[in-house]
């Protein structure tokens, strides 16, 4: 294991942030050495922000920009609220790697690239129209370039050690990390410790592995391929203790606690797709915690099935992506006429119909809020970042039980996949909460009412099996009270006056809104919801160091909304939503309280950049002097 | 109105308050007066019966039966049942379907339904028409039926529900009929006693939309030379005078007169025999026509093999054992851990 600092040959730089982006192939391993080099920054103690970003097919066409896989990292020894504008470093496993990506990269950024993946098949099928590597016709000269024969040097690295040509070529990623590990001056061990975990089974796998990563290693050592290396001091971060957490392993754990918090059994109903998937391997894991998983055959049947363990008194949670979201309508209905908790997870992707699956948006809120048959009003949380989902999915779970109605969560393919430093909460740190049960107590001269209220007009949980409360219920419309069948014009008002009200009450229950950073008052205020709140925190961090009257205020609670929210709005001369969508929270803001919200909207599969929030926010103060 | 009761119940027990709304008539009412009847002699608590249906006429069953119900929507009640059986193993769950219900838009859970095998009672009420929306041919009903939607004749071939669900692996599919209330206790009580989902076809006459669909079969002077009535263990007879039998030349089944041939000829019954069950299953076109086999009843078919609740709950037991019982605070801990301060 090659102590740091130990450099020969280069020097070494002390920065307070850089970002990062490896991408290659989606063949090529590009994911796994993103995750494996946050791994180690996140245990250096660097605060954090990934980006993946890959392409739709599993195999997508091997070196076309089409089957460009990325991941961007940005960390720092400062606050990080974003993977990052720009890059510092690019390292590129190909041509097409280069050409897709070399807009972001920074001027006098590092280039670390594959020679191998430079030839003239790569030239050709990354539509090179000179046919000359970039790499030597002068075009990179605004850059720092280090050209590794990275296929080269691994086959050589493991000549002898009996591996097949495809095993071997199959590790040169680690060739590349090891390089990177040694440019920013990190140690070795989490990823050896990974490898050889993950391997266990294969040690001449281990072996070639570690092999290859030490070279990438002694290579940059070594070779004076690079004068500088670069230092990030750990972050100042608040005190405690931390892990690294993705959002869609967030949302698993945020559900296992609330199932541990309110002593109710979780029932998971799902069927796969793209960005969701991932919460349903993370939750069938944990099986120890009485969870119980249940791979429906489709996305009705897995609704249905979390409102069939809802009626039998478990937590039924269901989840998906906006196209699965919009099958699951009609049942999400019905929950609510039932009046029985259910969750409901849309980790969002780019839209309408497939879309863009494996690309982020944010454009399901209003399918969230009003996309259902009839006046069915269903409650809708969102999380910020990727550790929120912890806490978002666990309110979902808390407000579904407490108010007895269905609760969406909102999550995004950017959240569901990217990283950050998470400062986990122990068991005892976390609310607890009950489901209201019906007893035998509840009968009234020997008769149940299944729809009687309390006084936020939640009706209790009834659980087959207790005796005496036996009742039924169904999506037709029902008397208050008795729960029959009612064709009554005013029962039927008054029911959707109920439920209405009912979903509204939940306001009372959640906090108020806060601003999240800069005055009460003020200029503008840009008001954020999901994940659109790094690049948004970002932003509003910088104008209000410039001395501009901005500030940030970001909504988890989306319907309803905080008591307090209009009062929030109206302490600022403008609102200014940025959404990855085309102005969805907007229109409710502005037909809900009549308030002219301007907004910034973008539908491109990727992420804001803190610039491009930056720039509206000053526009908008322009306007508001002239 | 709930009395608070345990144990011993009545059919009179097991009414509701809510005045039943079919059309009079309409063969939904014999069957529920036999669910009613059959119930009280299974000893089950009547808090732990759940009745849980899709949308149809027959989908109002749960609000004339005094337990636990739900009327969920439109062929969505095997993905109910499946998660209140999931958490909830030990309820005795009946699911109440129609032929639109569960074999059109609920066919893709249907399947799933059986295969995965939780235990469950599902009545398949075909009537060979949609009932509720008034008239339309269902997936069951025959080519060239003309109704509202089909004027000059439905172009669909029809399903075949006992094959449909003998494909899907149903561990138990058993057929009856609403007037004959005397079988169908039979097949209720056998059924109920199965442990895996038993699946009961039964044909239920549609006295506005599909009057007599089925009355070759039920009817006193056709009944008994288009109807076969099947028991484990016994030959296969049928006609006004029990005058014929069911031979198998090798996988074809074939008519005998019992003139010419002894019971010990016939094919005996076996309801563990998967493919003579689906022999039986196929047993199909008109009845009526000279030369056609006649409709099978009873239980074609019955295995045991293990229910997914049970397979879920073990799955559980066993990650307890071999992890431990879910420790919150060392699941949110993680394995790789670092400390600010
Ligand atoms: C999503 C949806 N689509 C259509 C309907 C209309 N619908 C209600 S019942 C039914 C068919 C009923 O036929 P069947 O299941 O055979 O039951 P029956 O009424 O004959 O008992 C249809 C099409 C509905 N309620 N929901
Ligand atoms: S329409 Fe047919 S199935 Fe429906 S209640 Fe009337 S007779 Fe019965």
């Amino acid at each position: 294991m090659p102590p740091t600092n130990t450099s020969m040959s280069a020097t070494l730089e002390t920065t307070k942030e850089i970002t990062i982006l490896f991408a290659g192939d989606s063949g090529d391993g590009i994911q796994l050495t993103g995750t494996q080099f946050t791994d180690t920054n996140a245990l250096f103690g660097n605060d954090l922000s990934t980006f993946p970003n890959f392409p739709a097919e599993i195999r997508a066409p091997q070196g076309t920009l089409a089957g460009v896989s990325g991941f961007q990292l940005h960390f720092g020894s400062i606050e990080i609220f974003t993977p990052g504008d720009e890059c510092d470093a690019l390292v590129v496993m190909n041509v097409a790697a280069l050409k897709a990506n070399l807009k972001s990269l920074k001027k006098g950024g590092i280039i670390i690239a594959n020679t191998d993946g430079f030839d003239a098949k790569n030239l050709r099928l990354a539509k090179v129209e000179s046919g000359i590597s970039p790499l030597e016709d002068g075009s990179l000269s605004n850059y720092k370039v280090y050209p590794i024969e990275v296929t080269k040097l691994t086959r050589e690295c493991l000549k002898d050690s009996g591996l097949g040509t495809k095993d071997i070529d199959r590790t040169k990623n680690m060739f590349v990390l090891g390089f990177v590990l040694w440019m920013f001056d990190r140690t070795l061990d989490p990823t050896i410790k990974f490898v050889s975990e993950k391997f266990k089974k294969k040690p001449e796998i281990v072996d070639a592995n570690v092999k290859v990563l030490k070279a990438g290693y002694h290579y940059g050592d070594t070779t004076e391929t690079a004068t500088t290396r670069f230092s990030v001091d750990k972050a100042e971060m608040p005190k405690g203790t931390y892990r690294n957490m993705m959002g869609n392993q967030a949302t698993a754990l945020g559900l296992i606690a609330a199932s541990k918090r309110s002593g109710l059994e979780l029932f998971y109903g799902s069927y796969p797709i793209t960005p969701a998937s991932d919460v349903l391997h993370e939750l069938a894991k944990h099986k120890n915690f009485g969870v119980k998983t249940f791979q429906a055959e489709d996305e009705i049947a897995a609704v249905a099935s979390a409102i069939g363990a809802s009626f039998g008194g478990a937590l039924g949670v269901t989840a998906s992506s906006g196209p699965g979201i919009a099958l699951k309508g009609e049942a999400i209905g019905l929950a609510l006429m039932l009046e029985l908790p259910l969750v409901i997870v849309n980790v969002q992707r780019g839209g309408p119909s497939t879309g863009l699956p494996t690309k982020t948006e944010q454009a399901d809120l209003l399918q969230a809020v009003y996309g259902r048959n009839g006046e069915a009003p269903v409650a809708v949380v969102a999380a910020a970042t990727p550790a929120d989902c912890f806490n978002m999915a666990f309110e979902a779970c808390r407000l579904a039980v407490q108010h007895m109605t269905p609760v969406f969560f909102l999550s995004d393919g950017y959240l569901a996949n990217g990283a950050e430093p998470w400062k986990f909460p122990t068991e005892d740190e976390l609310p607890s909460f009950k489901g209201n049960f019906a007893t035998p107590s509840d009968l009234k001269d020997g008769e149940y009412l299944p729809y009687e209220r309390d006084e936020n007009l939640v009706r209790k949980w009834a659980i087959p099996g207790t005796l005496g409360l036996e009742h039924r219920v169904g999506g037709i419309e029902k008397q208050d009270g008795t729960g029959n069948i009612s064709y009554d014009p005013d029962n039927h008002q008054h029911m959707v006056n109920t439920r209405a009200q009912k979903v509204a009450n939940i306001a009372k229950n959640v906090p108020l809104q806060d601003i999240e950073l800069g005055s009460k008052t003020g200029k503008v205020l840009v008001l954020g919801w999901g994940s659109t709140y790094g690049a948004i925190k970002a932003a509003v961090k910088d104008l209000t160091e410039e001395g501009h009257s901005v500030s940030h205020a970001h909504v988890r609670y989306l319907f309803p909304f905080p008591q307090n929210f209009e009062e929030v709005l109206r302490s600022f001369d403008t609102v200014l939503i940025p959404e990855m969508n085309m102005g969805q929270l907007r229109m409710m803001i502005r037909s809900e309280f009549l308030i002219p919200a301007v907004g910034l909207n973008k539908v491109k599969g990727i992420p804001f950049t803190k610039g491009e929030i930056k720039n509206k926010v000053l526009e908008l103060l322009d306007q508001l002097i002239k | 109105m709930a009395e608070v009761l345990n144990g011993a119940m009545t059919a009179k027990e097991l009414e509701t308050d809510q005045e039943v709304r079919w059309c009079p008539g309409c063969g939904d009412y014999s069957i529920l007066k036999q669910v009613q009847k059959v119930i009280p002699e299974l000893g089950i608590k009547r808090e732990d019966i759940v009745f849980i249906s899709g949308i149809g006429c027959s989908s109002r069953f749960p609000y004339y039966m005094n337990t636990y119900g739900m009327h969920s929507i439109h062929g969505r009640a095997p993905a109910v049942v499946s998660g209140l059986k999931s958490t909830n193993p030990d309820l005795s769950v009946w699911m109440i379907t129609g032929d639109g219900d569960s074999l059109s838009i609920g066919g893709n859970h249907l399947i799933h339904l059986l295969r995965r095998n939780f235990d469950i009672n599902v009545l398949l009420f075909n009537n060979q028409i949609y009932g509720l929306t008034k008239g339309q041919y269902s997936p069951t009903s025959e080519e060239g039926k003309t109704t509202k939607s089909t004027p000059m004749g439905s172009l669909d071939h029809p399903f075949n529900p006992a094959a449909l669900c003998l494909g899907a692996d149903s561990t138990f599919y058993a057929r009856t009929m609403d007037r004959d209330p005397v079988h169908m206790r039979d097949i209720l009580l056998k059924a109920s006693h199965h442990k895996g989902t038993s699946m009961i076809e039964i044909y239920q006459n549609c006295n506005v939309f599909n009057d007599g669909a089925f009355f070759g079969m039920t009817d006193k002077e056709t009944k008994k030379q288009q109807t076969l009535f099947v028991e484990h263990g016994k030959p296969l007879i049928f006609g006004q005078n029990n005058e014929f039998g069911i031979k198998l030349d090798g996988f074809k089944p074939v008519i005998v007169n019992m003139d010419s041939a002894s019971a010990d000829d016939l094919w005996i019954h076996d309801e563990k025999d998967r493919a003579k069950a689906n022999i039986l299953a196929r047993f199909y076109g008109n009845p009526a026509t000279e030369g056609e086999l006649p409709r099978p009843f009873g239980v074609f078919y019955s295995e045991d093999r293990p229910c997914y609740e049970d397979l879920l709950v073990n799955q559980v037991e066993v990650a307890k054992e071999k992890f431990g019982e879910g420790d919150l605070n060392a699941l949110l801990r993680g394995k790789n851990t670092w400390t600010i301060g």
